[in-house]
């Protein structure tokens, strides 16, 4: 049989660790006398620091350029950071801006083309050509799901079904009757499909899905498996950062193992989120991107506050492209209960293990009398109901005990009725913080 | 023989008896006896009803979690030490009862129904048999 080629961008996706730095340190001097010229904003930064662009030589003097942080996109909003006359520009794009301040990002139509190509990669990487329907379930509008997948779908020549999200029985009918083989959304959204279709009674193997691109939001391994299941197909993980320009940052290939980023386009560093300190490869820290060849929006050593790890090292897929480890959560998702650093994720991977299915939940954070409460309501199933009432104790029990040694901190967990945790149809509302810490 | 008995997850908070109740009865559902255990946020209704398929159908339908357990339905004396009798019947064997509660069924014969969930119910069922005891099917409950 012939072993279908891979690759959108065999060049890039597989160049030598010399020719990629190469390459970088090419663009990164052009991509410092852009923002020079065109930045004031990052012009200043630069010169309180003594720089000129002609100190940054090759990648090797990546580390003497100061950091952007959210707090400097939120201070330039909405032009502070242009890099192009607004002339120039034909979209802007917008996070969801639930951690403050909203940030618009702006495209000319090289950045819109870059960013579809890096998506393209991601598609193909999912095994993706032009005889697949491609149904895109993320938002369409200001979030960069929608448009970013179904720019990337266009590349590569799928039939997109452009179905934004919500409207859960119409993407069912529509994956049925036009045969959709990709199914691109949010995990929790994917997760909600599959639980719909199981609802419904359709059986997955009457769909011709095969592959999933799942992003946005953090989701874990058991999820994966969860989803994988439910919907008989392999799902693929995506990142990006509308900051950067969406989705396709970096995509996971069949390998499962990590996302590979598309470092010709996108230098990846680790740093120490304390100090600023860039680390080796292997070890855990802050992610920080420098956008190579944005026009509008040229960000340089992007602080993500996504904690993960980098490594190296040819894939069996072939690539070469740096891998970044699924994100431990972004530090915005993190919460400090009394005192202690709380990832969602790892209460998800907690759940799904008591559980024999992912059980939907919420994680209720609230101070009483100068102390942190930390609630965590589980979603009963008829798979883990019995009719005494010692089980469901027992089981309380069994998962708070399993948190407190995960998390080094004991949780009070409810369990709660099936489906009376709102479920939602793009990201999911899985921390409720009613502390009022400031002011 | 056993009587299949539905446990019915719900949260303590009002109005979740009345909604599961109403449903029942807009569904044509009778009641036969019922229970509940309850801790500080949740409780487990025990229903005993004449149709129990259809009301697991009506419930799962409304999000509930719903479970089908086998319990017995026993006829006692109404009177001093009937059900003394029974438990003796179970202790000699050395059958532990789980739980049970009293069935709404009025029998004007002076006897009473008593649903019962031990822990071996196939012994159960031997010895209250063997000592006399009527149990209850679940056909025979829907003429009761």
């Amino acid at each position: 049989m012939e072993t279908q080629k891979r690759f959108r961008d065999e060049k890039h996706e597989c160049m030598s660790r010399e020719e990629m730095k190469a390459l970088q340190s090419e663009k990164l001097v052009k991509q410092v006398q852009h923002v020079w010229d065109n930045v004031p904003y990052y012009r200043r930064k630069m010169e309180v620091r003594g720089l000129k662009p002609t100190d940054i030589q090759s990648i090797d003097d990546l580390h003497k350029l100061p950091f952007l942080s959210k707090a400097d996109l939120r201070d330039a909003y909405p032009y502070g950071l242009l890099g192009k006359p607004l002339d120039e520009c034909v979209r802007i794009q917008s996070t969801s801006g639930t951690t403050g301040k909203r940030v618009v990002a702006f495209y000319t139509q090289h950045d819109v083309d870059l960013w579809e190509e890096c998506v393209a990669r991601a598609i193909v990487a999912a095994g993706g050509t032009d005889k697949d329907v491609c149904q895109v379930a993320y938002g369409y509008g200001l979030f960069t799901g929608g448009s970013g997948l179904h720019g990337g779908s266009h590349k590569v020549g799928c039939l997109t079904l452009p179905m934004s999200s919500g409207n859960t029985e119409r993407q069912i009918q529509f994956m049925q009757d036009l045969g959709a083989t990709i199914l691109c959304c949010t995990p929790s959204y994917a997760a909600y499909i599959g639980e719909t279709i199981k609802e419904m009674g359709i059986s997955p193997d009457s769909l011709s899905l095969k592959a999933g691109i799942f992003g946005a939001e953090p989701w874990t391994e058991e999820m994966r498996r969860e989803i994988e299941k439910s919907l008989g197909i392999k799902a693929y993980d995506i990142y990006g950062l509308t900051e950067l320009s969406g989705p396709g940052v970096a995509f996971e290939c069949e390998e499962q193992t990590g996302m590979h980023i598309n470092e010709d386009h996108f230098i990846a560093e680790i740093i120490n989120p304390d100090t600023g300190e860039v680390l080796p490869d292997g070890t855990k820290g802050e992610l920080v991107f420098t956008s190579l060849d944005k026009e509008a929006f040229p960000l340089l050593r992007y602080r993500t506050r996504d904690i993960c790890v980098l490594t190296r090292g040819k894939c069996s897929c072939g690539r070469t492209l740096v891998k970044m480890a699924k994100p431990m959560g972004r530090s915005d998702d993190m919460l400090i209960i009394r005192g202690v650093n709380v990832f969602p994720s790892q209460i998800e991977s907690v759940l799904v293990k008591m559980a024999k299915t992912m059980p939907n939940y919420q994680i209720v954070v609230d101070r009483v009398n100068n102390t942190d409460t930390f609630d965590i309501l589980v979603e009963v199933d008829d798979s883990m109901f019995s009719d005494t009432v010692k089980t469901y104790e027992d089981m309380q029990k069994t998962i708070a005990n399993e948190l407190k040694s995960v998390l080094g901190i004991r949780a009070k967990i409810k369990l709660v009725e099936p489906k009376s945790i709102p479920r939602s149809e793009g990201k999911a509302v899985r921390v409720i913080d009613k502390r009022k810490l400031h002011g | 023989m056993t009587v299949k008995q539905l446990s019915v997850f719900v949260e303590n908070r009002p109005g979740r008896l009345s909604t599961i109740t109403r449903l029942l009865g807009d569904n044509g559902v009778n009641i036969r006896a019922m229970s509940i255990a309850d801790t500080k946020d949740f409780g487990i209704l025990r229903l005993i009803v004449d149709d129990s398929e259809k009301a697991q159908k009506v419930l799962k339908g409304e999000n509930f979690a719903v479970t089908i357990t086998n319990v017995m339905a026993i006829k006692i004396l109404d009177q001093p030490g009937g059900l003394a009798d029974a438990m003796d019947c179970l202790y000699k064997d050395n059958i532990s009862v789980e739980y049970m509660y009293a069935a709404f069924i009025n029998a004007t014969d002076g006897t009473a129904y008593l649903i019962l969930r031990v822990d071996k119910t196939d012994d159960a069922v031997t010895a209250l048999t063997e000592g006399g005891f009527k149990l209850v099917s679940d056909e025979e409950l829907k003429s009761l």
